[in-house]
C-alpha cells in the first residue's frame, strides 16, 4: 500500500546523478551543503546548483576513525569518511563546500576538510537573542554572498535573489503540504518511506522539478486518505521523531518503531518540519534570510526555546501519542537538551516521552527493540 | 493452562499458571541455540497459549509462542502477582539492569535501562567474581566480611577489571575488594531507581536479587525497604504466563 510516486522518486536518485554529471560538464558549478543553517538561496541566486552531502551511512565512519577520534557523532564521522573516501558522488561535483559553526565537533572536523576542498565556514553566533547575534550572522551572510561572488564569478543580483528566495519557499510550503499529509489519522504513509522521499528531495538538481513532484505526492497521498489507504490501521500508536538530523541510512529507529507497530507521523528533524518555516518576502532579501536561517532551532543555539515550542506545536496538530527523541551518541548539545525538552514538554502535554541515545551501527537494535516496544505497551 | 517464557541472555525461565495461581516453573541455561533449549524445556507442560518476553521472544514467537510483549511489561505483572501495591520494580539480570515505575492500577508510566554496558548487571558481577577467584553464589558473603571502604572509580566493566587487578597487586584483601564491586553496583542501581523516583518500596528481580549483600546495601543507601520475591528470576517468565492478551502486536 505504498503510494506509487515513491517508485519514481528512487528513479530520481540516478536521474540526478546524470543530471549533476552533465550540468558539471556544461559549467554549472556545484556548491555543496551539510546543514540547515546554509542560505542556500544565495547559491542558487549565484547561478550554482546547491547539493547536500552525505553522511547518513555507517559505511564510511571506519575510514573516518583514521583521522577523526571514535567517540564523535556518527553523522559527523560519516560526513567526512563519505568525503575521504571519495564515496559521495555529490562531493565529487563539489567546487565549493559550505559549513557553520554548529557544534565543537563539526567545526573542528570542517579545519580538515577544508585541507581537501575549498570550504568557506560561516561563523554562527551561539544565541538566536538580541540585536548582536542578529548583526553577526547578518555580517556572515554577506561575507557568505562575497565569497560566492568571487569563487563563481558572478554577480548575485536583488532581483535574482528575490526569485531565489520565492522559489525555495515554494519547496518549503511542497514540503510543509506533504508533512502534513500525515497529520490525517491513520497516516497514509510510513515514516520511513516519508523519510526517504525528504532525504531524496536533497539531491535533486532543478528544483522546479521537485516541487512538482513533491506536489504529485502530496496529491496522490490525499487520495489515499479518501479512499481509506494506509500502511497503518486507524489504532496505530502516532509517534512524533525529535532530534537529531536522520536520513536514509540512518533511520533504524524510525524502522524499529515501525516494525513494532507504531506510526512516525511528524519527523522534527533538519530535513523535515525544522526546514519548513518561510523566508518573509516582504523584506529587503538578505535581511530575511538571515532572519530566518538564524532562527533554526538547533540544539547548538542557547537557549535553543525554538525546539521545545515547535515540538510542543507539532505534538498537538499531528495528534500524537508519544514523542521519542533521538541522540545520536557524542551529540552532547541534543543529549543534554533532552532533559530540558522533556521538562519543558510536560508544561504543553502528558505525553509520554523516550529518550533513544545510539549510533548508526546495527548492534544495538534488539536492545533498542525492547526500549520501543516497552514504550509502545504503554501508550 | 497458561505458559510464560523468558528467554534471558544467561538462562532461559519457564512459569506455568492455571487460574492465576503459579503452579510449576522450570530454569535452563541459554547454551548455544536456546530454541532448542527452550522447547525441552515447554515439552513437559500442555499449556493453552504460550507467551514469550525476553532477548529471544520474537525468536520464539517465530518457534513456538503464541504472543510475544517485552520483559517491561512481564516484569510489572510478575511483580505486581508477589506485591499486588507494588510501584517500583528494579530488575538486574544478567544482561541489562531496569528500573521500571507502575501506576497505582499497575500500568508501567515510565522505565529506565541500562543496556548498553556491562556495569550495574548480573554478567558484570559474575566476571568480578571470576576475577577473583569466587563462585557467583559466594561472592555476596564474600564482601558481607568487610567492612572496608575501598573504591573502584571505573564504571565500565572492562577498566573496572584493570582497577581491581591492581587493587590485588597493591595486597588489599579480596574481600574488601569484593565489597568495593558491590558497593559500585549498588551505586549504579540506586543512581537509575533516584533518576526515576520510587515509591515507598523497591521490589527487586532478576538473578542479581539472590545476591543479600546488593539487596541489603541497596535498602540501606535508599533508605527503604527492598523487597525480593520467592524466586526472583522467575518473575518475568509469571508475568509472561499472567499476561491476557487484547493489544495487537503489529500495527503495520
Amino acid at each position: 500500500m505504498k503510494p506509487l510516486l515513491l517508485t519514481e522518486f528512487e528513479k530520481m536518485r540516478d536521474q540526478n546523478l546524470m543530471e549533476l554529471t552533465a550540468a558539471h560538464s556544461a559549467g554549472r558549478k556545484v556548491v555543496g551543503t551539510y546543514c540547515l543553517y546554509t542560505p542556500a538561496e544565495l547559491i542558487v541566486a549565484a547561478g550554482a546548483i546547491p547539493v547536500s552531502l552525505c553522511g547518513t551511512r555507517q559505511a564510511p565512519i571506519s575510514a573516518a576513525e583514521k583521522y577523526l577520534p571514535r567517540n564523535l557523532c556518527p553523522l559527523i564521522k560519516s560526513s567526512f569518511g563519505s568525503a575521504v573516501t571519495d564515496t559521495c558522488p555529490y562531493f565529487y561535483f563539489t567546487d565549493l563546500l559550505v559549513a557553520e559553526t554548529t557544534c565543537d565537533g563539526k567545526k573542528k572536523m570542517y579545519e580538515i576538510l577544508g585541507k581537501i576542498k575549498p570550504l568557506h565556514l560561516m561563523q554562527l553566533p551561539q544565541t538566536q537573542e538580541g540585536e548582536d547575534s542578529f548583526h553577526y550572522w547578518y555580517r556572515e551572510v554577506v561575507r557568505f554572498k562575497s565569497r560566492l561572488e568571487e569563487e563563481l564569478g558572478t554577480t548575485i543580483s536583488y532581483s535574482g535573489l528575490k526569485s531565489a528566495v520565492q522559489l525555495l519557499n515554494e519547496e518549503r510550503q511542497a514540503l510543509a503540504d506533504l508533512q502534513d499529509v500525515c497529520k490525517h489519522i491513520p497516516s497514509p504513509i510510513s515514516g520511513v518511506d516519508l523519510l526517504a522521499v525528504l532525504h531524496l528531495r536533497n539531491f535533486f538538481i532543478d528544483k522546479r522539478e521537485a516541487i512538482l513532484m513533491l506536489n504529485r505526492l502530496t496529491a496522490e497521498l490525499r487520495d489515499m486518505c479518501s479512499a481509506g489507504s494506509s500502511p497503518f490501521r486507524p489504532d496505530a500508536p502516532r509517534i512524533l521523531l525529535t532530534g537529531v538530523p536522520v536520513g536514509t541510512g540512518s533511520d533504524k529507529v524510525i524502522r524499529i518503531i515501525e516494525e513494532s507497530g507504531g506510526s512516525v507521523v511528524c519527523l522534527e528533524s533538519c530535513s523535515a518540519y525544522k526546514k519548513v518555516a518561510p523566508v518573509d518576502e516582504s523584506l529587503e532579501p538578505l535581511t530575511a534570510i538571515a532572519k530566518k536561517y538564524l532562527l533554526t532551532p538547533c540544539s547548538c543555539m542557547s537557549p535553543n526555546n525554538g525546539r521545545l515550542e515547535l515540538v510542543a506545536r507539532l505534538a498537538g496538530e499531528f495528534a500524537v501519542d508519544g514523542i521519542i527523541d533521538l541522540t545520536w551518541q557524542a551529540c552532547h548539545t541534543y543529549n543534554l537538551e533532552s532533559f530540558t525538552l522533556q521538562q519543558g514538554l510536560q508544561k504543553h502535554h502528558d505525553l509520554p516521552f523516550l529518550q533513544i541515545e545510539t549510533d548508526y551501527s546495527e548492534g544495538d537494535s534488539e536492545q533498542l527493540r525492547v526500549r520501543i516496544e516497552a514504550f509502545l505497551e504503554m501508550l | 493452562m497458561q505458559l510464560g517464557i523468558d528467554l534471558g541472555s544467561r538462562t532461559i525461565k519457564v512459569v506455568v499458571v492455571k487460574d492465576g495461581v503459579l503452579i510449576d516453573h522450570a530454569v535452563a541455561e541459554s547454551g548455544f541455540e536456546p530454541h532448542v533449549q527452550s522447547r525441552e524445556l515447554i515439552a513437559r507442560f500442555t499449556p493453552s497459549r504460550i507467551i514469550a518476553t525476553g532477548y529471544g521472544r520474537h525468536m520464539a514467537h517465530k518457534h513456538f509462542a503464541d504472543e510475544v510483549i517485552t520483559e517491561i511489561k512481564a516484569h510489572a505483572l510478575g511483580a505486581r502477582h508477589f506485591f499486588p501495591e507494588c510501584r517500583t520494580i528494579l530488575d538486574v539480570g544478567g544482561q541489562d539492569s531496569k528500573v521500571i515505575a507502575l501506576t497505582q492500577e499497575g500500568r508501567v508510566a515510565t522505565f529506565q535501562m541500562n543496556d548498553k554496558c556491562a556495569a550495574g548487571t548480573g554478567r558484570f558481577l559474575e566476571m568480578m567474581a571470576a576475577t577473583l577467584g569466587f563462585f557467583l553464589d559466594e561472592f555476596g558473603a564474600a564482601a558481607a566480611q568487610s567492612d572496608q571502604d575501598v573504591p573502584i572509580n571505573s564504571m565500565c566493566a572492562v577498566f573496572a577489571e584493570s582497577e581491581v587487578i591492581s587493587l590485588k597487586n597493591r595486597g588489599v584483601p579480596v574481600q574488601d575488594i569484593a565489597r568495593a564491586i558491590h558497593i559500585s553496583v549498588v551505586d549504579r542501581l540506586a543512581g537509575m531507581l533516584q533518576k526515576v523516583g520510587y515509591v515507598d518500596q523497591v521490589i527487586f528481580t532478576g538473578g542479581v536479587a539472590n545476591n543479600f549483600f546488593v539487596v541489603e546495601a541497596l535498602a540501606r543507601k535508599l533508605g527503604v525497604s527492598v523487597l525480593v520475591p520467592s524466586i526472583p528470576t522467575i518473575t518475568g517468565a509469571l508475568g509472561a504466563a499472567l499476561h491476557t492478551g487484547g493489544k495487537c502486536q503489529a500495527g503495520i
